[in-house]
């Protein structure tokens, strides 16, 4: 059959431009010397919001200080979707970069008609646009006589690498002063004219019903406004913060509950996982041209628990209503995405729902922030048009927003009589990694299923193999291995709610996919960095391996209690490249003394910035690793507190040091869930090379080890 | 309703409110100051750190009356805009964040140390923020901001 041959690649505007191609929808220049930049996604403390600025100014050749950045909200911003994934520098930065060439070239354009020269002899400084002699006009003077409510058109050429002058040069977030100074900046500490406080009760049973409740204690409290009942969701509206308090305890006095449902047997994860009905999904199949003869097969088992995304601020949301029209404040991470599911459940067109950011803490994934921007414009309907702030509690943070999903995941690998690997066989049991709000049919808020006619709960399901992935998030192997066969089996029921949290599958699979590798170059008595090198084709991957071995002096002398490790991965398979040693020492418990990286990013527009996430992510993953996990009994979450639910303090924070390599040519990548698959892998291989034991059930305590050394 | 008379931020106040209402509700709620913050109300995170006397505390488990006629400092006392304490430079200068929503609390702990030990060590770093939490992981910069700190206040 005869194809018509494709068009020699036609030129396309980057997908998030394409999606929102009005200029002025991006960028706006004022008359008195400022642009202001309005860019989909959010910040969450991921420094992305200085990141866009540097890429814009850069582009536009103007100061970083004239540079205004708008919060995204429904009523002005382009719709970028969600900022997650680590891809908001690629998208929205992609975006914006075409999107500030062509309005560069535009007003570049008009002052050449204007001084009535040719374009070619113009410089633009700091947006001073000058020409030959003393002609000179600005992007300023230029404001209003230029249009940008014009789409964009593909095939403008950014600047080249070389003559960008900020991006790629490391400067300081442009968030961090009000912070430091204690300046009003998060949603927590906004107060809106008239504003009252409301609070929610939830049950601690798992998905127990609101059978009856008694009102008479809570009405008592001052400053009461109004209690809120729909079916199992219940609260209470008051003047004050205090008062809220007081009448939610009041209310929880006067709520008859039902039973809970049945959760799982925490200490039996694995065969809870693979129990449950599942759906079951081909992710990778690679087959051999000709197959080695097996002269031995391993096979090992893997678990992650539940983890918590255990915000330090509790989430937190305002709502106004005025008729039938409602206003909304939020740390989510999709004003547009958390609209279409307010929407769902309010029953109302989306016209009528504006959904502004505010920052919140970092939330490391769908934490709660949605739920309470719910529950907040569902109490605010009793608030006669007064705004309305709902903040959960911290018990409720750990105890009723998603969790990463628990993981168990067996891998098998055949060996010929050298013990080089000939078939590569990976499997994984786990529930969906990702339940976000405004993707599905059905909302995906807490509240929404607890009303009186409630909206089915949604079972969390996986981004496609294109997007990364969920539970098989970095599950094919980046490794060169004859072949291979990847699965994963998604649970369709769900008792412990899950969504996504940094990396999806991807700490998990990478921790197992590395762990066994370390296990299998050692059985050889190969040096388990030479192992990884000899089974990559890949040189970027390659790149990062060499440099975090150089950098941390592979291997290090062996002592007695101190053992060494190393984990690679590429994160999604298409994002960042990053490899990680990690120096370990076992005492009374493991400590992590040291983490060595190397991270390949592509361009690096805020090198410092990329450093401080890949730190933060790497001491975030030996928190995982060492300390977390959701803890349960059949009928309730345990693990309410920090007491309870543990995470790394300062005095067990490991010495992080990290390398970037720059690539000034490729396409920039996130960098904040990077670290976390191989840190894991890096610590649990130290470990064995302390002790000489594998722990391959996360995280990696005392008990953990004691039950690994049993077993071997 | 009882009164309580402590300084904040130096300055002579006279609240009334239950004297058993935590410091954190009476700062935030009734006095509008929203500088420390609310993590867990109990004691566990440092969030909520204020300085009273010269020890950093977490104001959210300390009742009104256990500050009487004591002197309490907030972060919106620590440095502002014109003058920041050597501390929020060095915060600055390091970058030494992420979100940032645990901040307050860190400097107002990171304050009370340098009082009590103007040339601190590392280890000794760790130890006063000990009690803070970083859900972000920015603990390393921390420190190393602490320490810079420290050693341009000895300079001056
Ligand atoms: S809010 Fe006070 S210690 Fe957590
Ligand atoms: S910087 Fe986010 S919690 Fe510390």
């Amino acid at each position: 059959m005869n194809q018509p041959a494709p068009a020699p690649s036609a030129p396309t505007l980057p997908v998030s431009l394409a999606a929102n191609p009005k200029l002025s929808s991006w960028l706006k220049f004022s008359s008195s010397g400022e642009v202001t930049v309005s860019p989909g996604k959010v910040e969450i403390g991921q420094g992305i919001v200085t990141a866009l600025a540097q890429i814009a100014a850069d582009e536009l050749d103007i100061d970083l200080a004239r540079v205004q950045m708008i919060r995204a909200s429904t009523a002005v911003s382009p719709n970028e979707g969600v900022t997650s994934g680590s891809l908001s520098i690629q998208q929205s930065g992609r975006a914006l970069r075409h999107a500030c060439a062509e309005i560069r070239q535009i007003f570049l354009r008009q002052a050449a008609e204007r001084l009535g020269v040719g374009i070619d002899t113009l410089h633009i400084e700091d947006g001073i646009i000058s020409g030959p002699g003393n002609l000179r006009t600005s992007y300023w003077e230029l404001a209003d006589e230029v249009s940008l409510d014009r789409d964009a058109t593909p095939g403008v050429t950014p600047k080249i690498a070389t003559s960008r002058t900020l991006a790629g040069h490391s400067v300081q977030r442009i968030d961090i002063p009000d912070k430091v100074l204690g300046r009003p900046r998060f949603i927590h500490d906004r107060a809106l004219a008239g504003m009252l406080h409301g609070r929610v009760l939830r049950p601690e049973h798992a998905r127990a019903q609101l059978r009856e409740l008694n009102e008479d204690g809570a009405r008592a409290v001052a400053g009461l406004v109004a209690i809120v009942r729909d079916g199992s969701f219940a609260g209470v509206v008051s003047e004050t913060e205090h008062g809220a308090e007081v009448a939610l305890n009041a209310l929880r006095k006067g709520a008859t509950w039902s039973d809970g449902e049945l959760l799982p047997d925490e200490n039996d994860l694995a065969s809870f996982l693979k129990a449950q009905p599942s759906e079951s999904t081909v992710i990778g199949k690679k087959t051999a041209a000709s197959s080695g003869t097996v002269a031995r097969t391993i096979r090992r088992q893997y678990t992650r628990p539940y983890l918590a995304h255990a915000s330090i601020a509790p989430s937190c949301a305002m709502a106004q209503w005025d008729g039938d029209r409602v206003h909304v404040w939020t740390h989510s991470q999709g004003v547009y995405l958390l609209r279409a599911d307010l929407a769902l459940v309010l029953n109302l067109p989306v016209e009528n729902i504006t959904v502004e950011h505010l920052e919140g803490a970092g939330c490391y994934g769908h934490n709660a922030a949605d739920d309470v921007a719910l529950d907040a414009v569902l109490l605010a309907k009793s608030a006669g048009g007064r705004p309305v702030r709902a903040q959960w509690s911290r018990q409720g943070e750990m105890s009723d927003a998603p969790f990463g999903a628990a993981m168990a995941i067996e891998i098998e690998v055949d060996l010929d009589a050298r013990g080089e690997i000939i078939d590569w066989r990976h499997s994984i049991w786990s529930n969906g990694h990702a339940a976000r709000p405004g993707r599905a049919a059905q909302p995906a808020l807490l509240a929404a299923f607890e009303l009186e006619n409630p909206f089915p709960r949604m079972v969390s399901t996986n981004p496609p193999q294109a997007n990364g992935g969920g539970g098989d998030r970095n599950s094919v192997p980046l490794y060169d291995f004859p072949s291979w066969h990847i699965e994963s089996h998604r649970l369709t029921t769900m008792p412990i709610r899950t969504s996504a949290l940094r990396t999806l599958g991807g700490q998990g699979n990478v921790f197992a996919i590395e762990s066994i590798l370390d296990e299998i170059a050692a059985e050889r008595g190969e040096d388990p960095v030479a192992f990884r090198l000899r089974h990559l084709r890949d040189e970027r991957a390659k790149d990062v391996i060499r440099a975090v071995a150089a950098r941390a002096g592979w291997k290090p002398e062996k002592l007695p209690g101190i053992g060494h490790g190393i984990g690679f991965g590429r994160y999604k398979n298409t994002g960042a490249y990053c490899a990680a040693i990690a120096e370990i020492e076992s005492a009374e418990e493991i400590s992590v003394r040291k983490l060595t990286l190397a991270v390949d990013v592509g361009e690096a527009i805020n090198p410092d910035g990329v450093i401080n996430q890949i730190e933060g992510g790497a001491i975030q993953a030996t928190s995982w690793a060492l300390k977390e996990r959701v803890r349960f009994d059949r009928e309730r979450i345990t693990s309410t507190s920090w007491t309870e639910y543990p995470i790394l303090r300062f005095s067990e924070v490991p010495d992080v040091k990290v390398e970037i390599i720059q690539r000034p040519d490729m396409d920039p990548v996130g960098a904040g869930e990077a670290a976390h698959g191989p840190v894991t892998a890096a610590i649990a291989n130290a470990v064995f090379d302390a002790l000489g034991v594998r722990v391959r059930d996360l995280p990696i305590t005392r008990d953990r080890i004691i039950a690994a050394m049993d077993l071997s | 309703m009882p009164s309580v008379r402590f300084r904040l931020n130096g300055v002579e106040l006279e609240i009334d409110a239950d004297p058993d209402r935590s410091l954190l509700d009476i700062l935030r709620g009734h006095l509008g100051m929203t500088g420390p913050h609310f993590g867990c109300g109990a004691g566990e995170c440092g969030a909520c750190n204020v300085i009273v006397g010269d020890r950093a505390i977490s104001a959210c488990d300390t009742p009104l009356w256990s500050v009487a006629d004591k002197d309490v400092t907030t972060i919106e006392g620590l440095g502002t805009s014109e003058q920041p304490h050597p501390l929020q430079r060095a915060f600055i200068a390091e970058q030494a964040l992420q979100c940032g929503y645990c901040v307050s609390g860190i400097l107002m702990s990171a304050a009370a140390l340098l009082r009590r030990n103007p040339s601190p060590i590392s280890r000794e770093v760790k130890e006063a923020l000990d009690r803070n939490l970083c859900r972000c992981g920015s603990h390393n910069r921390m420190v190393r901001a602490v320490l810079r700190a420290a050693e341009e206040m000895a300079a001056e």
